[in-house]
This record gives structure tokens, sequence and C-alpha cells, in this order.
């Protein structure tokens, strides 16, 4: 590819294989963008926009269940329906506020847990020697070859009251009584910090790994304790890890519906349950819909948030 | 080995204390089984610009990064101003060192980057504002102080890094390839701004380089290293003039060696037979008679002409010229002696070469010859 740019640049009395070439190449370059542009469109906007069309309509006992939003009346005259009861309904209605709010307790609690966890790990896999490294990256990616699913079975039975755990103690003497732990608000973090940690520790390794060791020497160089060299100088260049790696964590974890439903049981409210319910045990897809349309912009604040921070990072770079 | 380069140099430049300023005694690193710095010995004087010249892998980084603390020998000791350091971490040390790469913080602007540590040594604000503001000045600085370092050229960055490892005012400033990242025209004007901030702040330097030209202007004194040890340790013209080793003799400059035996050796003079000619050295080095011996003669102290010599003797040698560098300022010439042998010859390009009649070219025979001063004796 450079060598015919370099063919074209250098003459413009190219000759017609190295003119062609050269117009295949602009044309490459919009193929190769409209393939994510594509991808977008047909994966989310589009998507995107049924969802929207369906939270503004009725429920209806139909199938699909919900109102139409464009209906031809004799004659050919178009009415266009758009009903707001939905977004009034949850937005005045105190158990989605309520349960909007314990789903971003949870996930904003679970993406501290995460951090404080993750920055130490990430920071130990980039120090550690050439043999450590892989195998300590391998395990952080290792559970994902058991699904999911699986996974949180797992934590069922070890958090049960006659689970692994419980047993464990009481064998040893430690407890009597079983403590209840699944079903429980605790079981629901486990699960989350758990399932979520790499995501938190991939994208913070990544920043780390390119951090130039050199800063370190030159700060303790200049006098600076190990300590202060960390909130320094370590800590300020590895806040587009903690950014990405808490997104990665935060985002899913709010919508979440397997864990909480599974070790949470009914005790846990998440909107991801209250969304599920709405959708398959009330068959209100108009209402389902606008629950998800509202906690797409609880996410994609934070998002924006993130874009202007790093458009403005690299805007100083 | 060193010992007596130092008596040598010593004298020229005593600093009036009787005690070194940096003492290295019998220091070695090891890496796993690699030896990078080999049972070392080193004294620098208060004051002194001091290089650490040699090739990639010779130890001379490990030996500076011991200077600042980043590595600990495994044996030996390093004392900087009558302290010994091996218990001192680098954030104690009184030295500051500027890296090959800079390493300047990313995230903080050129001001903040110079102040950094001066805040560690909890210095008021009004005078790290001072301070900050006299460095950029020295480094002419002043209008770049709210930059990041990315918004700077190589040669500002260098500078930033130099003002924030001079701002301290250590006792001791390392520096490792201060100028390895700069092109050509400014390493060379910025090799001058160095040794004259080096002259105005009083503080001694130790220069770690591969680059014997920059070795050679800013060092007051030199040490060449190979294989983690010193091969020879003086001024730029003790090691040029008077190289010590084949290493010393083909690293600094470059250098034509031939083998030869001494046929004489008296107070004055020393003659070595060769078999491309008989050498005649009077500058007082001495070597037993009988022995074999490594003999340098540089490029630029022979002579050649196409004229013979009025009557023959000892440093004259005939050949044929086999190829020609034209450098602009000089010319290489590439001489096939009689034996076989290619000598290196550089020569001044005193008359443009079109209108020289007189020219050397290709294929000519050209006689060489050079003065008895010229040749040196190597001892290994």
């Amino acid at each position: 590819m450079t060598d015919i740019t370099d063919h074209t640049a250098a003459d413009s009395d190219a000759p017609l294989w190295s003119r062609l070439a050269r117009r295949m190449q602009a044309n490459w370059r919009v193929i190769i963008t409209i393939i994510p542009f594509a991808w977008l469109f047909l994966f989310f906007l589009f998507p995107f926009f049924i969802v929207a069309k369906i939270s503004l309509a009725e429920v209806i006992i139909a199938s699909p269940p919900f109102s139409r939003m464009i209906e031809w009346t004799d004659g050919g005259i178009m009415t266009i329906r758009l009903v707001f009861d939905n977004f009034t309904y949850i937005l005045t209605d105190n158990l989605y506020f309520n349960t909007y709010v314990n789903s971003l307790k949870i996930s904003v609690t679970s993406t501290i847990i995460c951090l404080l966890f993750g920055y130490p790990i990430a920071y130990g896999i980039v120090r550690s020697g050439p043999v450590a490294k892989p195998i300590l990256l391998f395990t952080i990616i290792l559970p994902f070859w058991t699904s999911f699913l699986l996974r949180v079975y797992a934590w069922m039975g070890l958090l049960a009251d006659q689970g692994t755990i419980n047993n464990l103690l009481i064998s040893l003497g430690l407890i009597d009584e079983p403590i209840r732990m699944l079903y429980t608000e605790f079981a629901v973090y486990v699960g989350i910090v758990y399932t979520y940690m790499p995501f938190m520790i991939l994208p913070l390794y990544a920043n780390m790994e390119k951090l130039d060791l050199s800063l370190n020497e030159a700060a303790a160089d200049l006098g600076s304790r190990p300590t202060n060299t960390f909130f320094r100088v370590t800590l300020p260049l590895t806040i587009p890890g903690i950014i990405a790696g808490s997104l990665l964590v935060f985002i899913p974890a709010t919508g979440e519906y397997v864990i909480p439903d599974l070790l949470g049981g009914g005790n846990v409210q998440m909107i991801g349950r209250v969304l599920f319910n709405e959708f398959s045990r009330n068959t209100d897809w108009p209402v389902a819909a606008a629950v998800a349309i509202v906690l797409l912009f609880l996410l994609v604040l934070p998002i924006i948030i993130f874009q202007y921070y790093q458009g403005k990072a690299s805007e100083a770079g | 080995m060193g010992g007596e380069e130092e008596a040598r140099a010593e004298p020229a430049r005593n600093t009036g204390t009787d005690e070194p300023f940096v003492q290295i005694k019998g220091v070695t690193k090891k890496f796993g089984d690699v030896t990078a710095v080999d049972n070392v010995d080193l004294d620098i004087q208060r004051g002194e610009l001091f290089c650490l010249l040699g090739g990639s892998g010779c130890g001379k980084t490990t030996l500076l990064r011991m200077l600042a603390g980043f590595e600990f020998p495994q044996a030996g000791t390093i004392s900087i101003d009558g302290i010994d350091m091996s218990e001192v971490p680098a954030y104690e040390r009184p030295t500051n060192m500027m890296f090959q790469s800079y390493a300047l913080f990313p995230h903080m602007s050129v001001e903040k980057n110079i102040a950094f540590g001066l805040q560690q040594d909890r210095i008021p604000r009004s005078e790290i504002a001072d301070r900050v503001h006299d460095i950029l000045k020295l480094v002419e600085l002043q209008d770049y102080k709210k930059r990041k370092p990315q918004q700077l050229s190589g040669g500002q960055r260098q500078r930033v890094a130099l003002a924030r490892a001079l701002v301290k005012e250590p006792k001791l400033l390392l520096l490792d390839e201060p100028l390895a990242a700069l092109d050509k025209k400014l390493r060379k004007q910025t090799q001058f701004e160095l040794a004259n901030i080096q002259e105005q702040v009083g503080v001694t330097f130790i220069v770690v380089t591969h680059d014997q030209e920059e070795a050679m202007t800013l060092s007051t004194r030199m040490a060449v290293m190979n294989a983690g040890r010193f091969e020879q340790i003086g001024t730029s013209t003790e090691i040029y003039e008077f190289p010590q080793s084949r290493f010393v003799a083909d690293f600094i400059g470059s250098a034509n060696i031939f083998e030869g035996r001494v046929v004489e050796d008296s107070a004055d003079h020393v003659r070595v037979e060769t078999d491309l000619c008989e050498i005649y050295i009077n500058h007082g080095q001495s070597v037993a008679k009988g022995s074999q011996i490594w003999v340098a003669l540089r490029p630029e102290k022979i002579y050649l002409s196409k004229n013979a010599p009025e009557k023959p003797g000892p440093n004259q040698a005939t050949g044929m010229v086999d190829d020609i560098g034209y450098l602009g300022d000089t010319s290489i010439y590439k001489i096939r002696m009689d034996n076989g042998l290619i000598l290196d010859v550089t020569a001044p390009n005193q008359i443009r070469p079109m209108s020289r009649t007189h020219a050397i070219t290709w294929e000519d025979k050209v006689y060489l010859s050079w003065e008895p001063a010229s040749a040196m004796l190597l001892n290994s």
C-alpha cells in the first residue's frame, strides 16, 4: 500500500495502473469507515429506535402487545400516536425510582470495590517477572472459559445456608448457626465484584504497562519517597485506565439481571430484574422499553463525561 | 588498572582537598551471570566534568545508576563527599540525574516538572518560584514554562531535564547520554552549552556517553570502559595521544595498528621493526628490547605525497591509493601498502579538488611518512 502511495506522490503523470490503484485506495478508505458505521446502525441505532418506538406506545392485548405508532385511517390520512404515559409512570412511581437508585448504589459500590482490589492486582502483574506475567494474566482471563451462568450457580453453592462456606465454618466450630449470605445484598456484591473484576484489571494493566518506569526513578532521584511518588506520578498517569476499567464495570453492573436474580433472590431490587418482570411476567412491553430507555440515559451520562475528559486530555497532549 | 593514569592526571587538577569527591572502591555489579561492572576503582575530584565512555553494554550506565542509587553494588563501596552511600536510598542522595529518555513527567507542565524536586525538600513556595524562574532563565525556557513536555521539541525537553536536575543544586549531577536524542547539529551546539553551564554552576558532572567526540569536547577527564572495567583514565589529550591499549586506540578516533618487535630501547627513543617499515619513536615511551608490541598510528598524522622523500629512513612507506572517501573538510585515503596491508590516511582538503592538478587520485603511487613523535606504543 505504502509503495503505491509513494509512486503517486512522486509524479502526477503516473501511469494508468498507478492512478487506478490510487482511486482504489481512496475507495478502500470509504469502505473501511463504512463498516463500523453500518455495524453501529444495524445493531445499535436501529434496535434503539425500535425500543424507543415501543416505549412511546400503549400496552394492548395483541401480538405484538403494543399499539402502533403510525396508523392509516380511511382515505389515506396518517395519524401518529405518541404516548408519554410510560415515562411519567416510571419516573413518578417510587418503586422504579428506588430501584434505579438501588441499582446505581450497587453498581457504584461494586465499581469502587473492583478498583480497590483491581488496582494493586494490575500493578502487581505489571511489575511481575517475565515468567510470572503471562501466567498471572492467563489466570485473570481463565474464568471466561467457563460459562458465566455456571460460575454464578457455583457461587450459590458456596454461599447457601447449607453451602460450602457455612459447612466449613460450622465443622471448624467457628459458628453454630449458618450465616445467611445467599439472597442478600452481600451475595450480589460478591457476584458482581467477582464477575467484573477482569474488566477492571485488564484496562488498568494495559494502561500501567505503558508507564515509563524511569519516571518513578526520576521522582525518587528528585527526593520523592515511594508513597509520594505513587500519588503524584503513578496515580495521575493511570487515570485513563481507572476511568476505562470503572466504566467497563459500572455500565454492565447497573443493568445486571442474572446476578441479582440468582444471588439476591427477591430481596435485592435491581433495574434489570424489574425490566425483565415488566417484559415477560406483565407482558408490558412499552413500560419495559421505557425502563430500558431511562437506564440507557443513566448510563450514557458517565460516558459523555468520560469522552469530555478524554477529549480534554488529548487536547492537552 | 588505572592507578598510574590517575597519578598522571592528578597534579594538573588537584582542587586542594585531599579526599576525592566521589570515591568508587572495588565496585562490582552482576546481573545474573553477567558482570556489568567488574571490580572498578575511580576517584573524581570536586568540580570535574568526568565522562564515562564506552560502547553499549560496557557497564557505564550501570555504574552511573549505582551512583544515583537505583542499583546497589554487590561488592565495594561508593562514597560521595566523604559519605558512604551503601545504605542511602536514591531519594536521600545528594545527586540528581538527567535521564537518557529525560523521564519528564508527562502530566506536569515544564514549571511543575522543575518544581517537583524542590517541593520534596519542603522549600517555601515563594523560594521555589524564584529558583524555578532562575533556572528557566539559565536554560532559556522562560516562555515555555506552562507547556507540557509533549509540546516541546527534543532540544527543549533536554533543557527541561537539565533544569529539573540542576535546580536542586545537587553536589553531583549524573547525566546519562544527555545528548543522544538530539540531532547532530543541535548536539554539537548543546555540548558547548552544557560545558558552559557546568562552569557557571560549578557542580561536579559525571556524564555517560558512547560518543567519543562528545566525551572529548565535554570532559575534563574521562574513563574509557570496556566489559565492565576501565581501559584507561585520563584527559582527552592523554587518551587520544597516548592510548594504552589496542581497545582504546581503536575506540577513540581511528588508528592504524601494526605488530612489531622492539629492536632498540634507549633513553630518548625506541625503534620497532614491523613488516611495513622501521618505526622510530622519540616521545619517551619505553619498552624492553626484543618484546613483541602493537604500534598505533593515527590517520591524520601521516603525510601523503606523490614525491619520494629526499633520503630514505625510518617512518617511511610506499603504497597505492585504493579508495578515497571525500568528507568535505577532509578526505580519507585507503592506501594499499606494498605488503598488502591497507592503511587509513586523512588529509585536509585545503585546495579545491577541481583545481588540483597535483591531486592524489585512485591508483596513484604514494609515499607515506610521519614524525618520530607520531606513532604510539600500546601496552596490550
